[in-house]
């Protein structure tokens, strides 16, 4: 059961094709032979689980675009009739929705997986930075298209996130006014939002693209974390394709649900009521996948002063502290200094981890409270914490933590002591 | 080559560094008018100024009147709101400005009892709430701003909060006595 199989000569018309075009027996290479570890575990569906969300969303948004009108004055009114009157318009908007929420659960799984098995390390740096990418644009894809329906939360959303970028010195305020097309939030800007709305996903499916190339180059990690040749490999197809159809099928369920019984369950109500420039709701939280990074925003409520002189205001301080907040991603190969890669063989490590997700937990909690009592200080713990996580402690695991010994084939861990199957695989010892 | 010079520099270095300077200069110069697009379209620019009527404006009421896109909020003070916000001495301030500066008109015309403002929180650009009969008027007794809890007091002044400035002053003169023009 090993991988080797070789990409056999296509022959007839494919063979003709695959002559002067050789998609097909690149495609055979990547997708049905690909080698791949023969111990990975659930986790490692949420890759593929996240091409797919991106499909559903750039089929369910063009379809909508057939029937949304991008001008302030019709916006809200055009995604009612989406909702009323366009046969199955609701099933699309819907799918629409709520496939933006799923798309990030995956993600956000994904990249936990990616942090618990340390698949960002050596040598596969280079995959992760585009997968950071990769968030970014989902990031700000999501945001632009939540402005879209022109209810009170998209233009309050709109409005609370375009004005961080005044915090900038100097230029803060004519980078608003440019971003805006006008001196508030507008019809100019909810065009231009549509349009690169419109336009993001397509930039991510080719990041994707590159992230796949990436990842093919050194082929999957694997919940050991070891290097391992193709002897311990199996074909992609048809093991992984079933696997992953397996858990395509189980998350459709949850996406089923909710699209089907609880549409509205993750949005927010205030976005049925038309945006009004005059009127800002009682309290604006922005979409859950962004309260980890709001929160760390509003954790910044001081000045640093370096001798009675403001070097950062409060506002530019939280500003840097969440963008500061994704951008160390970038880095984290580097910041990372331990040379074991999963964090079943990091005794330490593995509670940072699980604190680390706690404390994201945590983070998301706060940012959906109004900014009183408790929450600001719970709120500035958890986003020091995140950053100590980062910058402190994963240097100095790697140097003062003892890993435990990794085995030196993935067969190790799965073939008990006294197992009848593998004599010789009895421990050293 | 034969054009070498002492310090070993020739004249295709020199031309490479011409050539890409140009080269630099010209994307630059394609570049600026896609992104120039994307500033305030001349329609939008030339939104006029807007001339409010005041007369119906009691004593201790306010209106919203929308400008450039943005609320702009006109109080008609009571004594006790003037009196509260000079009583106030501006070592106390976090954006310094005395009750006459901010109800000096643009032609340095001062009527203490109205008081002219962009209605826009200087935090993240909510509304403050405080305008309307029945809204909470923050700590100070001016305005409130829900997103994040930045209390203005009655001369528009930021006291408590994240915001760092007082609420902007739009550019604006009086016409006559019962009307304002923004703008
Ligand atoms: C990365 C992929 C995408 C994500 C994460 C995403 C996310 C979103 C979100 C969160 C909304 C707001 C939904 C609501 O509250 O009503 C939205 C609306 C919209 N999106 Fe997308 N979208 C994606 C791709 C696309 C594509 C490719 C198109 C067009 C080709 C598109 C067209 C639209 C339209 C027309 C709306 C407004 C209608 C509505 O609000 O339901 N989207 N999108
Ligand atoms: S926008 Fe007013 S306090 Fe933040």
């Amino acid at each position: 059961m090993s991988a080797d199989t070789p990409t056999p000569k296509f022959t007839g018309v494919l063979g003709w094709i695959d002559h002067r075009l050789p998609v097909i027996s690149l495609g055979y290479k990547e997708l049905v032979a690909y080698p791949t570890p023969k111990n990975l575990n659930y986790f490692w569906n949420f890759g593929s689980l996240a091409g797919i969300f991106l499909v559903i969303q750039i089929v369910t948004g063009i379809v909508l675009v057939m029937h949304y009108v991008p001008h302030a004055d019709y916006a809200f009114a055009s995604v009612e009739h989406i909702m009323r009157n366009v046969n199955y318009g609701w099933l699309m908007r819907y799918m629409h929705m709520n496939g933006a929420h799923m798309f990030f659960v995956v993600v956000y799984i994904h990249i936990f997986r990616g942090l618990y098995y340390g698949s960002y390390k050596d040598p596969r740096e280079v995959l992760w930075i585009l997968g950071v990418i990769i968030l970014i644009l989902m990031m700000a894809t999501a945001f632009m298209g939540y402005v879209l329906p022109w209810g009170q939360m998209s233009f309050w959303g709109a409005t609370v996130i375009t004005n961080l970028f005044s915090a900038v010195p100097l230029i803060g305020d004519a980078l608003v006014t440019w971003m805006w097309g006008g001196f508030s939030v507008d019809n100019p800007t909810l065009q231009r939002f549509f349009s690169l709305h419109y336009l993001f996903p397509f930039v991510i499916a080719a990041f994707s693209f590159l992230h796949l190339v990436a990842l093919h180059q050194f082929g999957s990690n694997n919940p050991v974390g070891i290097d391992i040749t193709n002897k311990d490999k199996i074909s992609f197809h048809p093991y992984y394709t079933t696997k992953d159809l397996f858990g395509l099928f189980a998350i459709l369920l949850v996406y089923g649900f909710l699209v089907f019984f609880a549409p509205n369950f993750l949005g927010h109500p205030d976005n049925y009521i038309p945006a009004d420039p005059l009127v800002t709701p009682a309290h604006i939280v922005p979409e859950w996948y962004f309260l980890p990074f709001y929160a760390i925003l509003r954790s910044i409520t001081f000045d640093i002063s370096l001798f009675g002189f403001t070097l950062i205001d409060a506002k530019l301080g939280g500003v840097i502290a969440m963008f500061g907040s994704i951008l160390i991603l970038f880095f984290l190969p580097w910041l990372d200094t331990s040379k074991v890669r999963s964090a079943n063989y990091r005794p330490i490590y593995f509670w940072a981890f699980w604190l680390l997700v706690v404390d994201v937990i945590v983070l998301t909690y706060v940012g959906a409270k109004p900014a009183e009592g408790i929450w600001p200080t719970v709120g500035l713990i958890a986003t020091i914490w995140y950053f100590v996580h980062f910058l402190v402690l994963l240097p100095l695991l790697g140097r003062f933590e003892r890993p435990r010994p990794v085995p030196d084939s993935i067969n190790k861990p799965v073939l008990p002591k006294a197992s009848p199957l593998g004599p010789q695989t009895q421990p050293a010892e | 080559m034969a054009s070498d010079t002492a310090d070993g520099s020739n004249r295709r270095d020199f031309l490479q560094i011409a050539g890409y300077t140009a080269l630099g200069l010209g994307v630059a110069a394609a570049a600026w008018p896609f992104i120039h697009q994307m500033n305030p379209s001349a329609d939008v620019l030339a939104l006029a100024s807007v001339d409010v009527d005041v007369s119906t404006v009691e004593e201790g009421m306010a209106i919203t009147v929308q400008w450039r896109g943005k609320p702009v909020f006109i109080r008609h003070r009571t004594q006790e709101e003037i009196d509260a916000a000079r009583a106030v001495a501006l070592d106390e301030l976090r954006d310094p400005a005395t009750d006459e500066e901010r109800t000096t008109s643009n032609e340095g015309v001062t009527r203490p009892q109205w008081l002219v403002q962009i209605g826009i929180c200087t935090h993240l650009g909510c509304v403050p709430l405080g305008n309307r009969v029945g809204e909470p008027k923050g700590d100070y007794g001016g305005w409130f701003c829900p997103c994040h809890g930045s209390h203005y007091d009655t001369a528009g002044r930021i006291r408590k909060g994240p915001a760092p400035l007082n609420l902007l002053l739009p550019p604006y003169a009086f016409l006559g006595d019962t009307e304002i023009t923004i703008g």
